[in-house]
C-alpha cells in the first residue's frame, strides 16, 4: 500500500504498541535549551540516573540570553542562573553544549540544520513548539513539554498516539516580493489557528519544490501556528545539497549509503491523507497580520476585514484584537506608522533572510522613527553575514546588528518592544504582549519588514523591490 | 503525578477562544528553573483588566475553568499547566484543546474535558449570571453533573484515564518496556549517521 512520508517515519519509530495504549515512540535527536530542560535534568539527578543517549543530544543557549555585544554579563539574576544551570547540566551529564563563542551557539532550530544534525527520516524533539522547523528536511519533529524532555533524556522515548495527516499543496509561481513566509501566513489565515489541530502537515507542490532549505524551514516552523504538531517536506536534491559537508553530516561511504536511504523517505505516488488542501500562490500578496493571533492576517495592500464580514464565532475575538492593536475595521493597513522592526527568530534569522533584507536596505536608511534590531540566528549565520558585508549594510542603514538568540520574538530577555509601541516582525506569534507587555506585533516576511522600516510605515515590498 | 477521581467546584468562566499559553503564563516568568512558583503569575496580563473574571470575588477558590475553543494554543511551555495547577485549577472544560497543551496536561493530572459548544456556552452564561455555579466531575464515570442535576458524558482516552485515576506517570510505563527500547535503539543505530559526541568534518 502506498504510504505518505509521515506514515513511513511513524512506523519506523514505533518501538512497541499495545492495544488501547499509545505507542512507545523512539526519538533520534533531542535538542535542548536553557528554559525547558532544567526540570528534566533535575529529575534525572534526583533519581540518580544518566542521560541514556548522550550522543543523540545537544544543548545551546538562546531564549533568555541578552543579544548585546557584552552578552557574557547577564543582568537578570534568574536568566543568569538558568544559563549557568544549563552549563552545569551539560557538563555533569556529558552533553555537548554550543555555548557563547563556540562558533555555533544560536537558536536551537537554526543550529540543528546548520550543524547537519537534522537529517531525513529522523524523529526530533525539543521543549519548544517551533521544533516543527526541522520537518523541512523530511524529519518528524515536534515540540514537547518539560516532562517529555525528561522522558527522552532518561529513555530515548515518549508515549505518543498517531496523529492524522494533512496534505497542503502550494502551486504556482509567486510574484516578486512574495516569499515562503507569505505562503504559510496565508495558509494560517485560511484554515485558522486551530485548523491543523490533531494533524501533521506534509507540504507539497511545485512551489515547495522551488524553495531553498531556508524558505522551507520558515514554512515548517510556522506549522504549529495553525495547530499542527509538525510540518514535513519530503527530501529532494535541495535537501541533500544543504546537508552535504556540514559538521555532523555523513561522510564518504556513509554519505552514499545515507542518500540511498533518504531517497526512500518520501511520499509514495498515490498515497493518501486524512485531509487535503491546495493553495494557488501565483496571485498571493505579501501577507501581514492585523490582530493578536497569526490567523488574523491579510494581503498588505488589502483592508482589515469589517467585524460583520467575519464568521460570528470570530467576531468578539476580532473586536478585542483591533482594540488591542489600535486599528480600525475596514481600513487599509498599509501606511500604519511603526516604532520597531525586528528581523530575527527561528522563523526568519537564517543567512538567506538576512540577504533578502540587506538587498533592500543597501544604500538606504531606515526611518528616524524606527528602532530596528537585526539578530542573526546563530554565530555561524553572523559570521557568514559579516563575511558578505551584510552587517555593514544593516549598520549603515541605521539598524542594530546584534548577537544571536531568540531576542525580541518572545519577551523573555532584555529585547522587548515597550508597551504601546508597534513592531513589524519576522517572528511567528503576535499574541497579546508576546514581544513585551503591551507591545503590538505585525507578522510579515523579511522583505516586508525591511521595506516598512525604510518607510516608517507598513509598506508593500512589491512597490519597492525590483 | 497527583491522582484525580472526583471534584465538585465553583466554575471560573472564561468566555474567550484561543487562550494561548502566553496568556496563561507570560514568557517573562519562565526564567525559573523549577516546577514551582508559577501559580501566582497565572493569567498575569489578563488580570491587569479589572473586569477579568479571576478578579471577581465570586469565583475565588474555583477549581474548574470553562473556556472556549482551542484552549492552550501556542508555545509548548509545560509551565502553563504547572501555573494552572498551582493556582488551584484541576479541570478545564472547553470545546477543544491544542495538542501539546493536551499532552502536557495529561502528564500532570490536569483533567481536560471536551464538551460541545452549546453546552459550554450555557455553562459560561450560567456561571456569569449566578452567584454560584457548581459542576461535579467524575473521571471514572466520565460525567459532568450540573447544579441542575443534568448529567453530561464526555469522552476520555482510556489509557490516560487510568494514569490519572491511579497517579501513574509515563516514565513507569517506559521503564517497564526497557528491553524492547534497548533492542530498538540498537537496531536504529544502523540508520543514523551522526553522533553529537563526534564531529565528522575533516
Amino acid at each position: 500500500m502506498p504510504k505518505n512520508i509521515i506514515e513511513k517515519i511513524w512506523e519506523s519509530h514505533v518501538v512497541i504498541q499495545k492495544n488501547g495504549h499509545p505507542a512507545v515512540f523512539g526519538i533520534d535527536l533531542q535538542l535542548t535549551h536553557e528554559v525547558t530542560s532544567p526540570q528534566g535534568f533535575e529529575k534525572l539527578r534526583q533519581r540518580g540516573q544518566q542521560v541514556k543517549q548522550t550522543h543523540r543530544m545537544i544543548c545551546t543557549l538562546d531564549h533568555s540570553i541578552p543579544t548585546r555585544k557584552n552578552r557574557l554579563e547577564i543582568y537578570d539574576e534568574n536568566a543568569k542562573n538558568q544559563v549557568e544551570q544549563l552549563r552545569t547540566n551539560a557538563k555533569e551529564f556529558g552533553i555537548p553544549i554550543f555555548d557563547f563563542d563556540s562558533g555555533h551557539q544560536g537558536i536551537v532550530h537554526v543550529i540543528g540544520p546548520e550543524l547537519g544534525l537534522t537529517q531525513p527520516g529522523m524523529t526530533i524533539v525539543c521543549g519548544d513548539s517551533h521544533t516543527s522547523t526541522h520537518g523541512a528536511f523530511g524529519a518528524l519533529a515536534f515540540g514537547v513539554g518539560s516532562t517529555e524532555v525528561g522522558l527522552v533524556m532518561e529513555t530515548g522515548c515518549i508515549l505518543q498516539k498517531p496523529l492524522k495527516t494533512l496534505k497542503v499543496e502550494f502551486n504556482g509561481i509567486p510574484q516578486a516580493g512574495v516569499y515562503s513566509k507569505d505562503y504559510i501566513l496565508a495558509l494560517i489565515t485560511q484554515i485558522g489557528i486551530a485548523g491543523g489541530n490533531g494533524h501533521i502537515i506534509e507540504f507539497c507542490g511545485e512551489a515547495i519544490r522551488a524553495l531553498s532549505m531556508e524558505e522551507r524551514m520558515t514554512i515548517c516552523n510556522m506549522s504549529i501556528e495553525c495547530g499542527a504538531r509538525a510540518g514535513v517536506i519530503s527530501p529532494d536534491q535541495t535537501t541533500f545539497e544543504y546537508i552535504k559537508d556540514r559538521k555532523y553530516a555523513p561522510k564518504t561511504e556513509d554519505w552514499e549509503k545515507a542518500i540511498q536511504e533518504w531517497k526512500q523517505i518520501t511520499s509514495d505516488k498515490d498515497c493518501s491523507y486524512d485531509k487535503e488542501i491546495s493553495i494557488d500562490i501565483s496571485t498571493l500578496m505579501p501577507q501581514i497580520t492585523w490582530g493578536t493571533n497569526p490567523e488574523q492576517g491579510i494581503g498588505v495592500s488589502e483592508s482589515i476585514p469589517t467585524i460583520s464580514s467575519l464568521p460570528s464565532s470570530h467576531q468578539s475575538t476580532a473586536k478585542k484584537a483591533l482594540a488591542y492593536t489600535k486599528l480600525q475595521e475596514g481600513k487599509k493597513i498599509e501606511g500604519t506608522p511603526l516604532d520597531y522592526a525586528f528581523l530575527g527568530s527561528c522563523t526568519n534569522s537564517r543567512i538567506e533572510d538576512l540577504r533578502i533584507a540587506a538587498k533592500i536596505l543597501k544604500d538606504k536608511v531606515i526611518s528616524k522613527n524606527i528602532t530596528m534590531l537585526v539578530v542573526p540566528g546563530s554565530e555561524a549565520v553572523k559570521a557568514q553575514a559579516e563575511s558578505e558585508g551584510l552587517d555593514k549594510i544593516f549598520l549603515d542603514a541605521g539598524c542594530e546588528w546584534r548577537m544571536p538568540g531568540c531576542s525580541m520574538c518572545l519577551g523573555m530577555n532584555d529585547d522587548k518592544v515597550p508597551s504601546g509601541k508597534r513592531c513589524i516582525s519576522t517572528s511567528n506569534r503576535n499574541f497579546v504582549g508576546r514581544q513585551g507587555t503591551g507591545s503590538i506585533t505585525h507578522l510579515a516576511s523579511p522583505a516586508t519588514v525591511a521595506v516598512s522600516a525604510i518607510k516608517g510605515v507598513i509598506s508593500d515590498p512589491r512597490k519597492h523591490t525590483s | 503525578m497527583q491522582s484525580f477521581q472526583t471534584l465538585s467546584s465553583q466554575v471560573l468562566p472564561l468566555n474567550i477562544k484561543d487562550i494561548d499559553t502566553d496568556m496563561i503564563i507570560p514568557a517573562q516568568f519562565l526564567t525559573q528553573t523549577g516546577e514551582g512558583g508559577y501559580g501566582e503569575h497565572v493569567f498575569q496580563r489578563l488580570r491587569l483588566d479589572k473586569n477579568f473574571p479571576m478578579n471577581n470575588q465570586k469565583y475565588t477558590g474555583a477549581q474548574i475553568i470553562v473556556a472556549q475553543d482551542n484552549f492552550g494554543c501556542g508555545s509548548s511551555r509545560e509551565h502553563a499547566v504547572w501555573a494552572l495547577l498551582q493556582y488551584g485549577i484541576q479541570v478545564v472544560i472547553a470545546p477543544s484543546f491544542s495538542d501539546i497543551f493536551y499532552s502536557n496536561s495529561g502528564k500532570n493530572g490536569l483533567v481536560l474535558i471536551t464538551l460541545e459548544d452549546q453546552l459550554i456556552q450555557s455553562f459560561i452564561d450560567t456561571a456569569e449570571k449566578n452567584e454560584e455555579y457548581i459542576l461535579s466531575i467524575d473521571l471514572e464515570e466520565q460525567t459532568v453533573i450540573t447544579q441542575e442535576k443534568n448529567t453530561h458524558s464526555f469522552d476520555f482516552d482510556p489509557f490516560r484515564k487510568e494514569c490519572i485515576l491511579k497517579g501513574h506517570n509515563d516514565l513507569e510505563y517506559l521503564t517497564d518496556h526497557m528491553s524492547e527500547i534497548n533492542q530498538w535503539q540498537k537496531n536504529r543505530e544502523e540508520n543514523l549517521y551522526y553522533s553529537t559526541l563526534q564531529q565528522n568534518n575533516s
